[in-house]
């Protein structure tokens, strides 16, 4: 008989055939896709996210636990009303305008994504107006925003300032991250937080959602 | 006329050394590159700041007090010439009349600095690749294109000595294999998609060169196989991944030589030891005096081979002692002082061999740019002139000797490392030799949103 334990465990070794018999059995016994989700699915990420942050799992295994908790999210999501789906929040997430690189926000966006939040990645090269107009429509936590040169880090600091000029800067928390980004220049420009990585902005999100 | 590398440039490991190459470039103010010398090659960048129309003239006079400083140094230390390169970050090139300018003003510091001080100086001009800001990336046609090859142009005609970029072709695709770690689509990315990109461009950029007095130099998988080192130096990636990707990227920059490239290969290609054991043309490289820029397990070993030795790049900051780009031109210029002192009394290959042993041991990325291995590996790829080809050998290749090395306890390993060396070389006997019948395998495996087939001569 299968048990949450047990889809936890595939979640962690990224057995994604496994996984949808494992949840089809507790799914067939009657247990609560909620539960499932929660003690079974995101339980095996909630295994996975330290073992990464000590290096003791890489990013490709973490994406293949990644995969298989989405594999097992596909049995359950229909079987669940929209709103019963358990969120921690939601986080709009770019690269600033100017920047192409997307390696480390894409990171991110898995590592988020498999912790429970609801990401709408808007990919890279964004312009201050459309990370404002992302915020009006999809009204999120969290704005993330990263950065890899110092010609375009600038960029972070105007999208704040015209957060703040559309009025929406309040209704939520800025997170930012790249190569050149500090603790430091995110003081100075007046973003709440700053991560060093992809393995540690999880915990920023976290610690951003009950501030 | 393509070129055509059927065989080693080198038959003795001996002569495979720092600082002089079968097929040396002589630049306009009479350095030899590869004729004896290592000499150092500066890169900067801006501080943090907004370029636009408004702060650009602030933009100048930072490029203007940098390359006066580094200029300066060198004359103080007495270097016997400085390759200073001009790596254009994206609005140099969005905005070409930013980037010509600002080449302009290094190349009138150059002309001053041998005015005053008898500094003899060349540069290399990297404009960024516009490309990819197109999603999916235009490669053949466009604005972008148009925009970059006009700095090129302009660039090349006011004095450049070399041109030089880290191109993307296939980096969209790419991005997602290295994070996956996924070998078949890394070389997809690589093999065909890179190469064949390069084909395209480098024939335009050594048409460019060649029509305005310039060396075409080389190119970077800086894109490629140096996000693979910074993600395997954070640990999000296995060692023996970067290191194979390292080499599998070799193929793709030969394509450049191909074309016509001939050196000094670009500072941040760390492929550059098996470009040089092929073309026999001088090659840059950087390592620990980049460490300002990026870390990286090849400090030393970096150098073994290298013509001229880089920073990669140093945003002008203050430090203790004086501007970031005056100290790393400071500290290029003592590395290459005890290159070539060791070579003046004869030491050259004990100090090659040392640069090689401090760092060989000790991580698979460094083991794989051991001179006897690059050339091991550089022998194999010359018997075939298929790139994609060339791209799989040189991945399989890889997996052999760092197998082979970790067995024998030559180089310290992850306990996870044979691991993936095994799941690598699973994944790489399932590609065929036909780069056509690879294609048509991994369509079924690729995202063909991300990359448009035609842009690579696809179909």
């Amino acid at each position: 008989m299968a048990t949450l334990k047990d889809v936890s465990q595939c979640v962690l070794d990224g057995e994604l055939d496994e996984v949808k018999a494992l949840v089809q059995q507790l799914v067939d016994d009657g247990v609560d896709p909620i539960t499932i989700i929660n003690d079974g699915l995101i339980a095996g990420m909630n295994i996975v996210a330290p073992l990464f942050k000590s290096g003791e799992m890489f990013v490709p295994e973490v994406m293949e636990s990644a995969d298989t908790m989405n594999e097992g999210m596909k049995l359950l999501k229909p079987l669940i009303t929209d709103g019963d789906i358990p969120s921690k929040g939601k986080i709009i997430i770019g690269t600033v305008n100017g920047d192409l690189h997307d390696i480390g926000k894409n990171l991110l966006v898995m590592m988020v994504e498999s912790r429970g939040y609801t990401v709408v990645d808007l990919g890279v090269d964004i312009k201050e107006e459309d990370f404002v107009a992302a915020v009006k429509k999809h009204k999120p936590d969290i704005v993330g925003m990263s950065s890899l040169l110092t010609t375009t880090m600038m960029k972070m600091q105007s999208t704040i300032k015209q957060l703040v000029k559309d009025g929406v800067r309040d209704q939520v928390k800025v997170i930012i991250g790249g190569a050149p980004i500090t603790q430091e220049f995110a003081d100075d420009i007046g973003a709440d937080g700053y991560s060093e990585d992809a393995s540690t902005a999880v915990e920023l999100c976290d610690r951003m959602m009950i501030a | 006329m393509v070129k055509k590398f059927n065989q080693l440039a080198y038959s003795n490991l001996d002569d495979f050394v720092y600082g002089s190459c079968p097929n040396p470039v002589t630049t306009k103010s009479g350095m030899i590159i590869g004729g004896g010398q290592v000499f150092p090659e500066i890169n900067f960048t801006l501080p943090g700041m907004d370029v636009n129309d408004t702060t650009i003239k602030k933009a100048y006079t930072i490029y203007s007090n940098i390359i006066e400083g580094v200029l300066k140094r060198a004359s103080e230390l007495y270097a016997p010439g400085v390759l200073v390169e001009f790596e254009t970050v994206p609005d140099f090139t969005e905005n070409p009349k930013y980037g010509i300018e600002v080449n302009r003003i290094i190349l009138n510091a150059m002309k001053e600095a041998n005015e005053k001080y008898g500094l003899k100086s060349a540069i290399r001009t990297t404009p960024n690749d516009l490309r990819e800001f197109s999603r999916p990336p235009i490669m053949r046609s466009g604005k972008y294109l148009d925009t970059m090859l006009e700095v090129f142009e302009k660039c090349a005609k006011d004095g450049s000595d070399f041109i030089s970029i880290e191109s993307t072709g296939g980096k969209e695709i790419h991005d997602g294999a290295l994070v996956k770690a996924d070998i078949r689509t890394a070389i997809f990315a690589l093999g065909i998609l890179g190469c064949n990109d390069m084909e395209f461009l480098w024939k335009n950029l050594v048409d460019i060169a060649e029509a305005n007095n310039c060396f075409p130099a080389g190119d970077s998988a800086c894109g490629f196989a140096n996000t693979a080192m910074v993600l395997a130096e954070k640990g999000f990636i296995p060692h023996v991944f970067a290191a194979v990707i390292r080499v599998a990227a070799v193929p793709r920059a030969l394509v450049a030589f191909e074309q016509g490239c001939v050196g000094p290969s670009k500072d941040c290609a760390y492929e550059g030891p098996f470009l040089k054991a092929i073309t026999g043309c001088p090659i840059s490289m950087e390592g620990k005096t980049a460490a300002g820029a990026h870390l990286s397990p090849v400090g030393n070993i970096a150098a073994a081979v290298a013509d001229t030795w880089s920073n990669e790049s140093i945003q002008q900051v203050k430090l203790l002692s004086e501007m970031a780009p005056v100290v790393a031109m400071e500290q290029l210029i003592y590395d290459c002082r005890l290159m070539n002192a060791a070579t003046n009394k004869g030491q050259q290959i004990l100090f090659r061999d040392l640069l090689v042993d401090s760092d060989a041991s000790l991580d698979v990325q460094a083991y794989v740019l051991r001179p006897d291995v690059v050339m091991r590996i550089s022998a194999e790829l010359v018997k075939t002139q298929d790139n994609f080809l060339r791209t799989k050998i040189a991945a399989k290749l890889t997996v052999q000797e760092l197998k082979k090395a970790i067995n024998e306890g030559i180089v310290k390993s992850d306990r996870r490392d044979m691991k993936w060396l095994d799941k690598m070389e699973k994944a790489i006997d399932t590609i065929p030799d036909d780069a056509g019948e690879f294609y048509e395998q991994m369509k079924s495996e690729l995202d063909m949103t991300k990359f448009i087939p035609s842009e690579y001569g696809l179909k």
